[in-house]
């Protein structure tokens, strides 16, 4: 019986010839993430572990600075201190302060921090992001984190695998975010609970990294231990560029065994839309797009969609414009390389003329920790991955999930808007 | 955990997210009393002031689905709550819960036979769940092999003590 791609990477970090699905495995790591809030109380476990003053391999622990940046309070000042204190007393090579990094998930694969084959674990949900470039990688706690710095090692209990093959070609103005969207919709948030989402079809092959990235990233939405594409040339290419680091490509079996297999047809996808409350209530923009439902705030950016791919396409939309009265529109570039890249293609000149702020890159407006936190009664569409009660702030704040397209879109009527009909005004 | 939990019951639906047990921008305190003052604030706003230390949380499925947020288990053990029970947990969730002493258990036929405001006892050794109120008694889920031993080690970090040691020996 053949393996799947996780658990080839699993029985490989585990030193075994093969695992199965629900076998609990110790394994090694190759990378260990923390930001800021995570590393807090990780800093804190490890200090009370007996017997552990170091960490396994300084140059095995990525540290960024990212969820309460710049910091918003003396509070945030101090755990962030905590951190970098932490970082250049153990001697980590790749810790991220303000101004050198940018979002965690944007900055380790743009690093070369990540390559097919490897183990990464995080204290960050979206850890799995990385499944983009073929690695396994998961979110943990703090606990979980603390043993993995000074082992090296961590247990998993290895899943089982869902295989999606999506096929069909975009539509205009559709994009990655729509597929996984759907995707979500399709599952449910509990879906994929404790199972790997391997991603599959014509229609992925064809996807950017840029693009595979926004899909692993919103793997956890659906409950899921971790997401996973194949790496390609594309893939591989892409990792080359930005290490000389060896690695292992491998493949799921032919004979693979997989829990199941979902198939979903994205030739007549329309743009899609997370309703409030949860990621899963997501419906077709056509359905969704209604003057009753006028937004306060538009947010593009963070980790699912920060990157100059998204940046782009919504320069192309916002150029020449104003966005909607009564609206403001807050853009956040993933990374400090994001946001020069931008720089030097004019885009935030674009956006800022428009009338969007750019912020500094960072996590907060998306988790409603600060740098654009909504109010009472306040409605936001926004290309973040979570719309749960009071994620962006108030408990009676409503967040919709759409792509960049979407929100660009909607930026320049205050309403939900189909950014292929604005396609169709400009042609 | 070797006494028994009691308190009486709070009840709640599925998909409890860790956004509505601990927001977001209480995330940089690391106090678990003070995390604790905010347990359940984006779900429940009156929890803390109605809930007596001991009290218990019981939920419908996917309890702690969201984000890796440790502080999560660790509010609502520093609210004085002394157990969770639910249809089924969030895998993250259930990762720290067990790591930082936080006890929960899975019992979709507990939840069904929980009303709120029922005075409940749970065994942590057992896993038996008796409802007083009503006369009733249910078993919850027992926990995989590995996992009930780092619970009786401790949680992770005598775990890890152990494989420190193991490691200094060879």
């Amino acid at each position: 019986m053949g393996m799947t791609l996780t658990e080839k990477i699993l029985a490989r970090h585990a030193g075994l010839d093969r695992v199965e699905p629900g076998q609990i495995i110790n394994a090694k790591v190759d990378l260990v993430l923390a930001n800021e809030l995570s590393a807090a109380v990780s800093i804190g476990v490890m200090r009370q572990i007996k017997g552990a003053d170091r960490v396994f391999d300084p140059s095995k622990i990525a540290l960024v600075e990212d969820h309460f940046v710049p910091a918003k309070d003396v509070q945030s000042a101090k755990i962030a201190k905590l951190m970098k204190d932490f970082a250049i007393d153990q001697k980590i090579e790749h810790f991220f302060d303000v101004g050198r990094g940018g979002i965690e998930h944007v900055v380790l694969p743009e690093e070369g921090l990540i390559a097919p084959g490897e183990l990464i674990v995080g204290g960050d949900s979206h850890t799995c992001t990385y499944g983009a470039l073929g690695a396994f990688a998961t979110g943990m706690g703090s606990t979980d984190i603390a043993a993995a710095f000074i082992l090296g090692e961590v247990w998993i209990k290895v899943p089982s695998t869902i295989k999606i093959v999506y096929d069909g070609q975009l539509g205009e103005m559709v994009s990655a975010k729509d597929i996984m969207l759907k995707t979500v919709g399709t599952l449910g948030i509990d879906g994929a609970t404790y199972r790997a989402i391997e991603y599959h079809g014509t229609t992925v092959d064809a996807l950017s990294i840029t693009g595979r990235t926004t899909m692993a990233n919103m793997a956890i939405e659906a409950g899921a231990k971790n997401g996973i594409f194949h790496a390609d040339a594309k893939a591989i290419a892409y990792v080359q560029e930005r290490t000389d680091r060896k690695f292992i490509v491998e493949a799921s079996d032919a004979d693979a065994v997989y829990e199941r297999i979902v198939k979903i047809d994205v030739g007549n996808l329309e743009p899609q839309i997370a309703c409030p409350h949860t990621p899963d209530n997501v419906h077709g923009v056509s359905d969704v797009t209604r003057d009753d439902i006028p937004l306060d705030q538009v947010f593009i950016g963070s980790c699912t969609n920060g990157y100059i791919e998204d940046l782009r396409v919504v320069a192309k939309i916002l150029d020449g414009k104003k966005i909607a009265s009564r609206l403001r529109v807050i853009i956040n570039p993933g990374s400090q390389k994001v946001w020069m890249q931008a720089a030097q293609e004019g885009i935030l000149t674009i956006l800022a003329s428009a009338g969007c702020i750019v912020n500094t890159p960072g996590c907060g407006a998306c988790f409603g920790g600060h740098m654009g936190t909504l109010g009472d009664g306040e409605r936001c569409l926004s290309t973040t991955n979570r719309n749960y009660v009071g994620r962006m702030g108030s408990p009676t704040a409503e967040v919709y999930l759409a792509s960049p397209a979407t929100c660009a879109a909607s930026a320049l009527t205050g309403i939900i808007t189909d950014p292929r009909v604005m396609e169709l005004a400009h042609a | 955990m070797a006494s028994s939990l009691r308190g009486h019951a709070h009840t709640y639906g599925k998909n409890v997210d860790t956004d509505v047990i601990i927001p977001g921008k209480y995330c940089n305190l690391v106090d678990p009393v003070e995390l604790g003052k905010h347990a359940l604030e984006g779900l429940d706003p009156e929890y803390t002031a109605r809930m007596k230390p001991g009290d218990i949380i019981v939920a419908d499925s996917n309890f702690g689905c969201g984000s890796s947020r440790e502080v999560a288990p660790i509010a609502i053990k520093g609210s004085g709550t002394s157990a969770v029970i639910a249809k089924s947990f969030a895998r993250i969730f259930y990762r720290n819960a067990l790591n930082i002493g936080l006890p929960i258990f899975e019992s979709p036929e507990a939840v069904d036979g929980i009303s709120a405001g029922d005075e409940i006892e749970v065994e942590p050794s057992t896993g038996v769940v008796r409802n007083i109120t009503k006369g009733t008694q249910f078993q919850a889920a027992a926990f995989p092999p590995f996992m009930q031993a780092l619970i009786d080690a401790g949680g992770l970090q005598p775990y890890v003590e152990r494989r420190l040691a193991e490691r200094a020996a060879t």
